[in-house]
């Protein structure tokens, strides 16, 4: 396995300001998709450390998804490089990549069970796939991961007789079966009720806590961002605009406007305000390019 | 620029044998992908080809198409027992009637008519669970977890699409004998049927079984691997996997048809 840096301190960068070694780099990452004009991703540059939950958000269409999805090997970015654990998996061929994956857990927006497959063999698949563990232990472990995260009684019900903030804390039950270093989210909120929404961020926060896990949540639901984060990363058409510790971000969102752009764009999302720099930019832009086309 | 939107026959068909060589190319790798993860199971201890989900998957490309393909086949051999013997009785040739029915349905029928029910009934049914878990987004959480979808979700198909194939057509063919039979024995009269058995085995060698099962083997392949790939490159949710399940059955009956085409002029010149 290609190694770009021997020694994970170096390859984190750490010393540098204190802080814990990162466990993921992203550098100059851009990603273009056929079919549209500009990059999805254009010039990403990001670090996430070791044992910290970094929530990724942005408005819809932002590329939040697509650099989380670059970030666990499904895309292949045109330019730019992406580091875990030291290794740029760009460099790595597919037995490599598996065994980095190995080292992940991702919880996707629907939860992404099996649907042919018990709530059990969805958490114990990883189990049974990548260890040498006889059965009754891995029906241990199953138990094990279900406890953790609330949902033993659903150990033998099918995918589609559980709700579905029960699919995401099956998925979550899933994704730490084989106690993964690094967790990603892909917006663990989305579609649930406030309740079911905060007990799954508390999930995400006390799996941290217990496993000791670094966490990159996608989201753009705000309340449970500022429940999750330890530092916040804003993108904006493909760019990072600010990242920072969660207190930046808060003081942002109930500070006054300033009149930089950057710092009220960030501020109307964080706020969820109909007025700012957001919606006049997508006033302005649209209205132009319909007047353009009806010319044409 | 407005020149170059007008419809143009020479672009039209070449974006089309552009789609074509791309389509084909898609199917090659994913036929060798499949073969690469088949030998690895077969020689390694580390790759788990998982029996269960092919025993699974025996029981749901064969044994549920059983009864259609039975039903179907004895059908093919009633429709040629009544098509073929009022010409032959032209010519006095009554009993020949089992030596084509024989011919047609072990060499040909028998593995393309299974072939064609098996496209409808498991290929469409493959396509919409791949298409339908690639928009649920489990064929990205399977690559997430390091788990290869060709060597866990193709390959059992493929697998179990060939081995059920083979075995379906041996019963078609009985079946398509046996509804000539019975035609014979209901409607046609004795002429027809008295020694039907006798000159079908006369007119049968075990290269005829043997060809028709090797076509078969090919069709049960061809037909899983488009549904295979169809599911697998589904794009725009629901509506995609509708298109995915359409193409597959379209798909696999030129495949099964063109295929059959090739295998009968070989036989021909080889004189097999």
């Amino acid at each position: 396995m290609t190694k770009t840096h021997d020694n994970p301190t170096q390859a984190a960068g750490a010393g540098i300001d204190g802080a814990r070694p990162a466990v993921i780099r992203v550098r100059d990452l851009v990603k273009r998709f056929p079919g549209r004009p500009t990059p999805v991703l254009d010039g990403v540059n990001l670090d996430v450390r070791s044992g910290e939950t970094m929530v990724i958000m942005g408005g819809s269409g932002c590329g939040k998804s697509t650099l989380l999805r670059c970030m666990i090997g499904s895309h292949t970015p045109e330019e730019g490089c992406i580091e875990m654990f030291g290794h740029n998996l760009a460099e790595l061929g597919e037995e490599q990549l598996d065994e980095v994956r190995k080292r992940f857990g991702i919880l996707f927006q629907s939860g992404a069970l099996f649907n042919s497959m018990t709530v059990g063999e969805n958490v114990a698949l990883p189990l049974v796939e990548h260890t040498d563990l006889d059965r009754d232990t891995i029906d241990i472990m199953v138990k094990i991961k279900l406890e953790l995260v609330s949902l033993r009684a659903a150990e033998h019900r099918m995918p589609a007789e559980i709700s579905g903030g029960m699919k995401k804390r099956a998925g979550l039950a899933r994704a730490i079966a084989l106690d993964p270093e690094v967790l990603f989210y892909d917006e663990p909120s989305a579609g649930l009720d406030p309740v079911t929404s905060a007990e799954i961020d508390q999930l995400i926060i006390d799996l941290s806590k217990k496993m000791g896990v670094t966490s990159v949540v996608v989201t753009h639901e705000m309340d449970s961002a500022f429940r999750i984060a330890d530092r916040m990363c804003m993108l904006d058409e493909g760019r990072v605009l600010k990242v920072g510790p969660r207190e930046e971000f808060e003081r942002m969102r109930d500070g006054a406007p300033t009149g930089d752009k950057t710092n009220d764009l960030i501020r109307q999302f964080l706020r969820g305000d109909s007025e700012g720099p957001i919606t006049q930019r997508r006033i302005d832009g649209e209205f132009a390019e319909d007047i353009l086309s009806t010319g044409q | 620029m407005a020149d170059t939107l007008r419809p143009n026959p020479i672009r039209f068909l070449g974006a089309k044998l552009l789609n074509g060589l791309v389509y084909a190319g898609g199917m090659t790798l994913l036929f060798l992908a499949a073969a690469r993860w088949l030998l690895r199971g077969l020689f390694s201890r580390k790759v788990k080809l998982g029996r269960e989900a092919l025993a699974i998957q025996m029981v749901r490309v064969g044994v549920r198409s059983l009864g259609v393909v039975m039903l179907v086949q004895a059908f093919i051999g009633v429709i040629l027992a009544l098509q073929m013997t009022p010409p032959l009785a032209d010519f006095g040739q009554e009993p020949q009637v089992a030596r084509i029915i024989g011919a047609a349905g072990f060499r040909m029928l028998g593995p393309i008519i299974t072939a064609v029910v098996l496209s409808g009934f498991a290929g469409a049914s493959i396509a919409a669970e791949l298409g339908t878990m690639v928009v649920a987004e489990e064929i990205e959480a399977m690559e997430a977890m390091a788990l290869n979808p060709v060597r866990f979700l193709v390959v059992p198909r493929v697998f179990a699409s060939m081995i059920m194939m083979v075995m379906l057509t041996v019963i078609g063919d009985w079946m398509i004998a046996l509804g000539g039979w019975a035609t014979a024995r209901a409607v046609l009269g004795p002429a027809t049927y008295a020694g039907y058995w006798d000159r079908m085995q006369e007119q049968l060698t075990y290269g005829d079984f043997a060809t028709g099962l090797i076509q078969a083997a090919v069709f049960g392949i061809l037909i899983s691997l488009i549904a295979c790939y169809e599911g697998l490159h589904v794009r725009g949710g629901a509506e995609g996997v509708g298109r995915a399940t359409t193409q597959t059955v379209v798909y696999s009956i030129v495949a099964i048809v063109s295929a059959a085409a090739v295998f009968t002029a070989i036989f021909f010149v080889y004189e097999i």
